[in-house]
């Protein structure tokens, strides 16, 4: 197979590249002033929900409030923010842990685990896709239909209550949860149960779109010019049909970090996702904001990444 | 394949609240076996991320049992019926119940070898009552003179003083301890590990001990705290006090669910779990049978009236709500038979609990309830259920009193406000409140007289204060014993004639541990489980 590469020059696709680096600026600190405004305007006292039940002593709540800049207008609170960020300060916790330091903690499990789900989709949802793809209307074509209908119905803690008695207390292949095992091991199945929904989308998107496309011209074109069915598979029908799947799997890269709170707490693994879910109950503003902006960032990365491989994929599609 | 995955299916059950299974277990605090239990080996206990390790700083139940490990307060409760005994104390003595002369053991040590003094206590108690500090036990030293000074209750003021007129440091050993007003209670107070010393290294840099606690108990932390991950304690050689460990490592293990810290006891990858999930309560006595306690704790539930609002005036009404409520059909529904229908103020274990405190008033009867009610004069407009959002079974039951109200008492136009907790406490507050609201409140030690206080304090949510009830308590505060108790118990019956708040039910825990442990001995006070007690048994 000769090295695919792009029908415009490097220097189209480096100046591509940095444009949109440059566009994701502003979108950036809109998100952090969007984000610091929706914590700020929330009703409560973050201090006194602290507490629950019991009195806070005025002398306490005067002082925690100064602390945090709880008393003062959205816009010096949102300056007092921007002044640290900076200096690459990020703000503290209610319990007075550092935020840069507490965010770095908890990235590390949620790319580990997303990273780990994105792989399992992409392999395990393509394999699935082409294998049912290629045999549709057979036995097997129809159990990959029905094995993902299941996935995709079924709630994802129920899944992943099941993987944990099944995988991790009954045959004890795996741990119940916690990142102790490290990755790969501690990631397998909080990843397997993560991946599930989006592994069956992606197999049965490809499953689709590879069927309307072996039925297109140009493909009985390359069969009667004698092209082995391999290479017509590969080369041609399976690439044109992977337009939409890598979108989605595009935007999933994303998602996955973002929508693993329920994984994260089954699966006890401290990432990103707990930590909002806390911080927001909490009103925790620079943890929300911080964890937020990155999570814009994985988005934004995510997108030119797929932006980039269109390209790869359809030399049709121009980046300029 | 089928037998696990029929278990599986089985527990997933389980987990959706289908278990018809009454809970039963044990009554009473978990019993130590007289197994003879050698010391040494290393054992694991499940646990939630504490907030802080710093003694002072800390209310939270989940910093304490790690804090049970590592600090020893001048006093502790006996895990059997609360009496207060001495710790790292070896006396306290009171003619008036306002000075206090406490007596500390000599010869033991911080684990970084630093001498344990009377000061190490005062330095202790007086950075946590700073105000400015803003630790979370601030309010533990309100009783002490010169707590005042050091948090000023005007807004922008600053403290006069940096530390507590009412502590005078006698000699290496002793302590003066000057109170506001006459308080019997003060031992026990003791026994709260806020109170617990701290070594000059901690009190310069609170900070860093906060995260590397430096304490005076039979274990020391050993390494740092893995953040949501883990807590290690090794036993301190140099432990001189009078709890002696048994294991020589405690390891802590930090779960953000329950259910998966349950899976993890199931699976033999943690050895203790405190607090075994309600709805797990069948299954985890069927699995662990005799390794299975349910202990009643001193948390309470109760539904707050706002006694200003002129619909909830009349006491009459108030208790006509309490009798509407069929408390022991709620808690069989929602939290499996695992909490109890209150009949007192307070809980069940407390010295001077009478089961039937509040009588006629917490048992269902809606006929009577009806009777009442229209007696009253009934309800007009809208009655607004107030609830937090922090967990699901909160709106389950308000769901259940809403029902019952509108069946037992006919009040049509009932509707919720479930908010986040930082709302609703903001919106509570000396009776400010728009309607009913869910009361909880968790025991520092096991006095009536600490609900009484926590409960009714000048300014509380209800908006209720009685002229008779307030002396009453200052009657008992400056008594000790048995007449201190009669006291507490008559302004208890005030409070639940009145009822600004109505008792719902008592709260229990379940626990549940490996058979690779021996000798657990778990309290339902600050101590929780008896880290030092517990023997290994591979």
């Amino acid at each position: 197979m000769p090295a695919q590469t792009y029908p415009w020059g490097p220097s189209v696709v480096w100046r591509f590249v940095a444009r949109r680096l440059l566009h994701a600026l502003p979108v950036l600190l809109g998100t952090t002033f969007l984000i610091y405004t929706l914590v700020f305007v929330l009703p409560g006292d973050p201090i006194q929900g602290l507490a629950g039940d019991k009195p806070v002593p005025p002398a306490v709540l005067a002082e925690l409030h100064a602390r945090y800049h709880l008393d003062d207008p959205l816009w010096v609170q949102y300056t007092h923010y921007l002044t640290g960020l900076l200096t690459g300060d990020l703000g503290t916790t209610f319990t007075g842990r550092d935020v840069s330091e507490l965010l770095a903690d908890r990235w590390a499990v949620t790319l580990q685990l997303g990273l780990t789900a994105w792989v399992l989709e992409v392999v395990l949802g393509m394999a699935l896709g082409v294998w049912a793809g290629l045999r549709k209307g057979k036995w097997d074509d129809s159990a990959v239909l029905f094995g993902t209908t299941l996935v995709i119905s079924v709630p994802v803690f129920v899944v992943g209550y099941l993987a944990q008695l099944v995988f991790g207390v009954q045959l004890g292949w795996l741990p119940v949860a916690g990142t102790e095992g490290g990755w790969p091991l501690a990631y397998l199945l909080p990843g397997l149960v993560l991946a599930s929904f989006g592994l069956a989308y992606v197999a049965r998107l490809t499953r689709s779109s590879l069927i309307e496309n072996l039925r297109a011209d140009y493909v009985r074109t390359a069969h009667s010019k004698g092209l082995s069915r391999r290479r017509v598979v590969v080369r041609h029908t399976l690439r044109n049909s992977l337009i939409p799947v890598v979108t989605f799997l595009g935007l999933e890269l994303g998602g996955l970090m973002a929508g693993a709170v329920v994984t994260e707490y089954i699966f006890n693994l401290p990432g990103v996702g707990q930590q909002l879910f806390q911080s927001i109950q909490l009103r925790e503003g620079p943890v929300v904001v911080g964890t937020t902006t990155a999570l814009v960032l994985v988005f934004l990365l995510a997108n030119l990444l797929v932006d980039l491989l269109y390209g790869l994929l359809d030399p049709r599609i121009r980046h300029d | 394949m089928n037998p696990s995955r029929s278990t599986a299916l089985a527990a997933a059950a389980v987990l959706t609240l289908v278990a018809s299974a009454t809970a039963c277990g044990s009554d009473g605090p978990a019993k130590p076996k007289n197994a003879p239990g050698k010391p040494g080996g290393a054992y694991s206990v499940a646990l939630t991320e504490p907030d802080h390790l710093l003694p002072g700083r800390t209310t939270s139940s989940y910093s304490l049992q790690v804090l049970q490990g590592l600090f020893d307060p001048p006093a502790a409760l006996d895990p059997e019926n609360g009496s207060v005994k001495p710790l790292a104390a070896v006396s306290w003595t009171t003619t008036d119940n306002v000075v206090w002369t406490v007596k500390f053991r000599s010869g033991t040590t911080f684990h970084n070898g630093e001498k344990v003094t009377a000061a190490s206590f005062a330095d202790a108690w007086n950075a946590a009552a700073y105000g400015p500090n803003a630790w979370d036990a601030n309010y533990y030293f309100a009783q002490i003179r010169g707590y005042d000074a050091l948090n000023p209750s005007k807004e922008g003021a600053k403290p006069s003083a940096r530390t507590l007129s009412g502590l005078k440091v006698l000699d290496e050993t002793t302590l003066q301890v000057t109170l506001k007003a006459p308080f019997g209670q003060f031992p026990m107070l003791l026994s709260f590990p806020a109170f617990a010393p701290l070594p000059k290294a901690a009190t310069a840099n609170p900070d860093a001990a906060d995260v590397a606690p430096i304490g005076n108990g039979p274990y020391r932390i050993d390494g740092a705290w893995e953040r949501n991950r883990k807590i290690r304690l090794a036993k301190f050689t140099g432990y001189r006090g009078p709890r002696k460990p048994m294991a020589d490592r405690v390891d802590f293990k930090i779960y953000t669910s329950r259910e998966t810290a349950f899976t993890e006891l199931q699976a033999g990858n943690v050895d203790v779990l405190t607090t075994v999930p309600a709805a797990n309560s069948a299954q985890a006595e069927r699995l662990f049978g005799e390794r299975f306690s349910i202990r009643p704790s001193g948390t309470m539930d109760y539904l707050g009236l706002p006694v200003k609002d002129p619909r909830f005036t009349d006491p009459r009404l108030r208790r006509a709500l309490s009798m509407a409520i069929d408390r022991k059909g709620i808690t069989q529904a929602i939290y499996n038979g695992v909490y109890k229908p209150a009949t007192s103020l307070v809980g069940d274990m407390i010295p001077g609990h009478r089961t039937d405190a509040c009588g006629r008033t917490c048992a269902y009867d809606p006929v009577a309830a009806k009777q009442l009610f229209e007696a009253a004069g009934g309800f007009e407009g809208r009655l607004e259920l107030h609830f937090s959002n922090a967990d699901t079974t909160y709106e389950q039951w308000m769901t259940s009193i809403a029902n019952q109200l509108k069946e037992n008492l006919g009040i049509q136009d009932v509707t919720f406000r479930k908010m986040a907790p930082a709302d609703l406490s903001a919106l509570l507050g000396e009776g400010r409140s728009k309607g009913p609201f869910r009361q909880n409140w968790v025991i520092d030690y096991p006095s009536i007289q600490n609900y009484l206080d926590g409960l009714y304090y000048p300014g509380n949510r209800s908006g209720w204060s009685n002229e008779e009830f307030d002396a009453l308590v200052a009657e008992g505060n400056a008594a000790q014993g048995p007449r201190a108790i009669a006291s507490y118990q008559k302004a208890e019956d005030i409070a639940l004639r009145e009822l600004p708040y109505i008792p719902l039910w008592n709260w229990q825990d379940q626990s549940a541990w490996s058979d690779r442990i021996d000798n657990v001995i778990i309290d339902p006070y600050a101590a929780g489980l008896h880290l030092d007690r517990v023997t290994v048994s591979d």
